[in-house]
């Protein structure tokens, strides 16, 4: 069973196994650093649909499919479904998934959301509440681009400190303890706020959230950068990343060496026109799934902490001149079970 | 060991330490030397028009639709954005603007349908330039009513 | 020569508006829709004022080209309809004397919106 460590963690006395993971991705994606690494590579956004919301449902479907055949499973083998999107009420992962007939939970955390849903299929494997789970999470350049900004025709100025929405999906199926990737340890942040209102700084809106959850962790589990051989964020891209380091510091936690974030390495920031980094549910998931998962399988990363991260504002929220709250998600991920 | 909680006003200053400034010295230069190169080009298109017979006002409302026009098919072409990439302001303020406005959303939101989509996305980024031009006008016709200016 | 120069103070004085939007842009907090509206509004008030008109005639689309133009013809409109038509002019002038430019970019929007698929970034 779990059990709860400190005040926020809680530890997996039975660590579960991520057995089947699969990353899709579309040009962007196919032209950053990463390529080599994953599953499916489509250069046409559309991926075949006739709108830019079914274009990211396949994505989805694509990436549980993938995931599914690579362990050599079928959609009758998992027990629950955990995934989300950026979408308005979650159309992205429900059109995608509607077909699969496997009972599903919609999950919502922005950006955080492969966290959010990892967590969550990771804790029903504990508890013995399902043999198999699934977490997949996806997020399109165009679709965010016209519910959160302006149409893509449109000729409007990125700000430098804005972000890339990714346009991939990530998908990790969850089992009993059998091989590595291990999940170890989760622990569900809180939402903070320390005023940002730009909706193009989103990094910045976010930073506080992954300091707070880390520095949680940290404290409930007497652990500090030195224990782990990867600290990845999710997507708080250049400026973010540097507030975070920086946060911590103040709290007398050094992870500079030991960070890194999906955002930043999705693409190449210096020859791709993507800003302060990679955003969206699908950046970190495919990430953690092409890049990060396969390493902690062979042993190359032992101990990675994953702290996927969300600015949950709403185009609503940011006209109203609401300030921009953050959550993150940590998961220790490792190559070790004990 | 007690720290001091960090307020919103001292995370806004670490904040614009960490954001990366806009490259202004690039930015400007652009904005100035394609708006120029634009309104050259309706320079060329009113005088253009005036040698082709038009009286003055006629030749500067033709210029302004053909500008409108050149920038909708642009825009539909995937190239308007590419050119406001670089030229910031620069394709934003002349009238190419506008109609970029215009036609930009009523082509993404043709999912949506050619009403609702088409039809009511259309003004959702160019509507209050045409809402408080109009007001603006109403409120200058109404002082020179009133004060007798005209 | 006298063409020449006809240009280049079109160029100037339009490539002026434009680098002034792009300070605001960069400078400030305004968004590119509120930088529209500004140019506008500050298009009929100068308009109003009576500063606009030597500015066209001495840059010709260099000042007409600009939304500020927009503004100005909508000044423009404004003065001319009160003048003919007494009190219903204050209504009717402004989009009476704008009415091509919107008219043309509602049409070429929509057959733009018809015609053209919605791509991506490229």
């Amino acid at each position: 069973m779990a059990t709860r460590v400190g005040k926020y963690t809680i530890r997996m006395d039975n660590p579960p196994s991520i057995i089947g993971f699969a990353a899709v991705g579309s040009k962007m994606e196919s032209e950053g650093p990463l390529a080599q690494n994953f599953d499916l590579l489509c250069p046409d956004s559309t991926l075949g649909e006739q709108t830019w919301e079914k274009a990211e449902s396949r994505l989805q479907k694509d990436a549980v499919n993938t995931a599914l055949s690579k362990c050599q499973l079928s959609p009758p083998d998992i027990d629950v479904i955990f995934a989300g999107d950026l979408l308005n009420q979650c159309i992205g992962s429900t059109y995608g998934l509607r077909d699969l007939g496997i009972p599903f939970v919609g999950l919502y955390g922005a950006c955080s959301t492969m966290a959010e849903s990892l967590s969550m299929a990771s804790l029903f494997i504990e508890g013995k509440m399902a043999c198999r789970t699934l977490a997949v999470t996806s997020s399109h350049f165009c679709s965010a681009e016209r519910q959160f900004r302006f149409p893509l025709e449109y000729g409007g100025v990125r700000t430098p400190t804005a972000q890339w929405t990714a346009t991939a999906s990530g998908a990790a199926v969850v089992g009993e303890k059998v091989s590595p990737p291990y999940v170890r340890q989760v622990c569900l942040g809180c939402i903070e706020d320390l005023g940002i209102k730009d909706a193009n700084n989103m990094g910045a809106a976010m930073a506080p959230a992954a300091a707070k959850t880390i520095q949680r962790f940290f404290e409930d589990t007497y652990t500090n950068a030195d224990n782990y051989d990867l600290i990845l964020t999710g997507d708080l891209g250049t400026v973010g990343s540097d507030l975070m380091i920086q946060l911590l510091e103040k709290e007398n936690y050094q992870v500079r060496a030991k960070h890194k974030d999906c955002g930043m390495m999705l693409y190449d920031l210096n020859n791709q026109d993507v800003g302060a980094g990679g955003s969206g549910c699908g950046c970190s998931a495919s990430v953690l799934c092409s890049t990060i998962l396969p390493q902690i399988k062979n042993a190359q990363l032992n101990d990675v902490l994953f702290i996927a991260t969300g600015a949950l504002l709403s185009p609503t929220s940011v006209q109203q001149g609401e300030s921009i709250p953050g959550i993150a998600h940590l998961v220790h991920l490792s190559s070790r079970e004990k | 060991m007690i720290i001091m909680a960090l307020t919103p006003k001292d995370y806004e200053q670490m904040n614009k330490k960490a954001s990366p400034p806009t490259k202004s010295y690039l930015t400007i230069p652009m904005a100035f030397l394609i708006g120029g190169l634009i309104c050259t080009l309706g320079q060329f298109l009113t005088n253009l028009y005036t040698m082709l017979g038009l009286v003055k006002e006629i030749a500067s409302a033709s210029t302004s639709i053909t500008l409108i026009f050149l920038a909708a098919l642009l825009t539909g072409l995937n190239v308007f954005d590419n050119i406001a990439k670089v030229a910031g302001a620069g394709t934003l303020v002349p009238i190419t603007g506008f109609s970029n406005a215009v036609a930009a959303p009523a082509l993404e939101f043709k999912s949506e349908g050619l009403i609702l989509g088409v039809g009511a996305k259309m003004f959702t980024i160019a509507g209050p330039v045409i809402v408080y031009g109009t007001v603006a006008s109403v409120i200058y016709g109404i002082i020179l009513y009133v004060f007798k200016l005209y | 020569m006298e063409v020449f120069m006809e240009y280049l103070k079109a160029f100037l004085v339009g490539g002026l508006f434009c680098a002034v939007g792009q300070v605001l842009i960069d400078y400030t907090k305004l968004t590119p829709a509120r930088i529209l509206v500004s140019y506008v509004v500050a298009g009929v008030l100068l308009g109003a004022l009576g500063v606009y008109k030597p500015l066209v005639e001495f840059a010709g689309a260099g000042a007409t080209v600009p939304l500020t133009g927009f503004g100005y013809l909508l000044s423009t409109g404004v003065k001319k309809a009160v003048a003919e038509k007494g009190l219903i002019g204050v209504l009717t002038g402004g989009l009476t004397a704008s009415s091509a430019g919107i008219t043309a970019a509602i049409l070429f929007g929509l057959i733009v919106a018809l015609v053209f698929k919605p791509k991506d970034k490229s």
